[in-house]
């Protein structure tokens, strides 16, 4: 696996529809773990996410990888909130990233039938992608950013929608390839997935990063007034 | 009233004695058109993929000429085509003109826009869709494109049948570059013009109605085929 890190996010802002609706942040992220962003909603989490993967270009600032930038964004992969299918079967979707690289063919559908046996869908494999239920689809779009082995793993609250037994089996996924070197940012407003999953924590509010902490300190003394109203429940406006 | 019984009559007269002639210009109408749609549809489809794909200054120029050019007037084609392979022309040399390729090239010029821009407009939703994703899978345009035709199939279908209705009903430009020369490049719409000149209303209408009937046949066809494929709701 490629080392990407640190990533160095420098006085970056995003601009849309001629509004700022981020920063300027600077932040650092390195180390292994599973950098976690918390936050109100429309806070610019997943902004934040998609300027780091290179979704959203930086109207002012910049940032950079340990890698050169095109080298780092084939070593990522991103999980976006609703799984976006491809029209085709679901094995079909989760060898993609692999044939679209060059893989051949048969490597590459070998390759997600391992995948579609780690994540429980074998049954579902030549059936269309949009025949799968919520949970389904979200395993489907892990796989399929996970079959790459990406360096770092971005996901923008993957499990927003699922219940219980869905999104233990994600944060399965998760742990699974945090243990394999993979560096994981996700944004997320479940604060109990926050504690399960963070090594450090991003308190993202009013598109501005408001505080970068280690988990054990953030979730016992978060330093800013807003993180302490949002840990307690309140809401933050 | 009564000219479209005698010509209904005539049609599955001319349909029931196999009239060799008559199948003769069917295959004829057939070749040249379908042989266009796919030359058309192999520059088309790709280019309007190119269009969604793509991002650059004059791309809104682009696609307005091409849609302008959905309306390109078939006689003036037939026209440019003529004076390009009369014997005096740049291309005179290939002795092309009064030939079925010739009609062949009058067809495409006439079609290819026209499948592009359906193309392009049908790529351009999917896009919307796949974008974040095929972004952050860092494919390379190529990747893009063939994506994109190969899961747009279906609407493409559309865009190539679009291509195909109005070329087979085509007349002013195969005329031209034709000259409706018989058992050489009489076609259905040009036999139809004749025998409506010729006085002849019956036969010019059984031939109206049979090409009707083979335009209808050929979208069938397309769509029963197409129908077998596993995820019939895309």
């Amino acid at each position: 696996m490629v080392d990407l890190l640190p990533l160095t996010v420098t006085d970056a802002s995003v601009r849309k529809g001629g509004r700022t609706i981020l920063g300027p942040v600077s932040l650092t992220l390195s180390g292994p773990g599973t950098t976690i962003l918390l936050g109100p909603n429309g806070a610019g989490k997943s902004t934040l996410l998609r300027l780091m993967h290179g979704l959203d270009r930086p109207a002012s600032g910049s940032f950079s990888w340990a890698a050169p930038r095109d080298i780092a964004h084939l070593h990522q992969a991103f999980v976006f909130q609703h799984a976006i299918l491809l029209r085709r079967s679901v094995l079909d979707n989760i060898a993609y990233p692999l044939i679209a690289h060059g893989t051949p063919r048969k490597a590459a559908r070998d390759a997600a039938c391992d995948w579609l046996d780690r994540i429980g869908l074998t049954a579902h494999a030549n059936r269309a992608a949009n025949t799968l239920s919520g949970g389904e689809r979200q395993k489907m779009a892990m796989a399929r950013a996970l079959i790459r082995e990406p360096s770092v793993l971005f996901l923008d609250e993957p499990c927003s929608n699922l219940d219980g037994q869905a999104t233990a089996e994600i944060e399965a996924l998760l742990q699974d390839a945090s243990a394999h070197g993979t560096r994981l940012v996700m944004a997320t407003h479940d604060l109990g997935q926050a504690r399960r999953l963070a090594t450090d924590v991003l308190f993202v509010h009013k598109g501005k990063v408001q505080e970068h902490a280690p988990a054990t300190s953030f979730f016992t003394g978060p330093a800013t007034q807003e993180a302490r109203a949002f840990l307690k429940g309140d809401i933050v406006l | 009233m009564d000219d479209l019984w005698q010509g209904m009559l005539a049609a599955l007269r001319l349909i029931v004695a196999l009239d060799a002639d008559l199948f003769e210009i069917i295959g004829r109408s057939l070749y040249v058109t379908l042989t266009a749609t796919l030359i058309a549809s192999a520059i088309g489809l790709p280019l309007g993929a190119w269009l969604a794909v793509s991002r650059f200054r004059q791309r809104r120029v682009v696609i307005s000429l091409l849609n302008a050019l959905m309306g390109l007037p078939p006689v003036v084609v037939g026209l440019i085509v003529y004076l390009m392979f009369s014997r005096a022309g740049p291309l005179g040399v290939l002795g092309l003109l009064f030939t079925p390729t010739a009609m062949i090239i009058a067809q495409c010029i006439i079609i290819t826009p026209l499948i592009a821009s359906i193309a392009h407009q049908a790529l351009r939703d999917l896009w919307a869709e796949y974008h974040d994703l095929l972004i952050s899978i860092s494919t390379s345009r190529l990747t893009r494109i063939r994506t994109l035709l190969w899961d747009g199939r279906r609407a493409l279908l559309t865009a190539s049948l679009a291509g195909f209705g109005r070329a087979i009903g085509e007349v002013g430009a195969i005329l031209i570059v034709g000259g409706n020369i018989d058992h050489v490049t009489r076609v259905l719409t040009t036999a139809i013009a004749l025998e409506t000149s010729k006085g002849n209303l019956a036969m010019a209408l059984a031939l109206g109605l049979i090409l009707i009937a083979l335009a209808i046949g050929v979208n069938l066809a397309v769509h029963g085929l197409s129908r077998t494929e596993r995820t019939p709701r895309w």
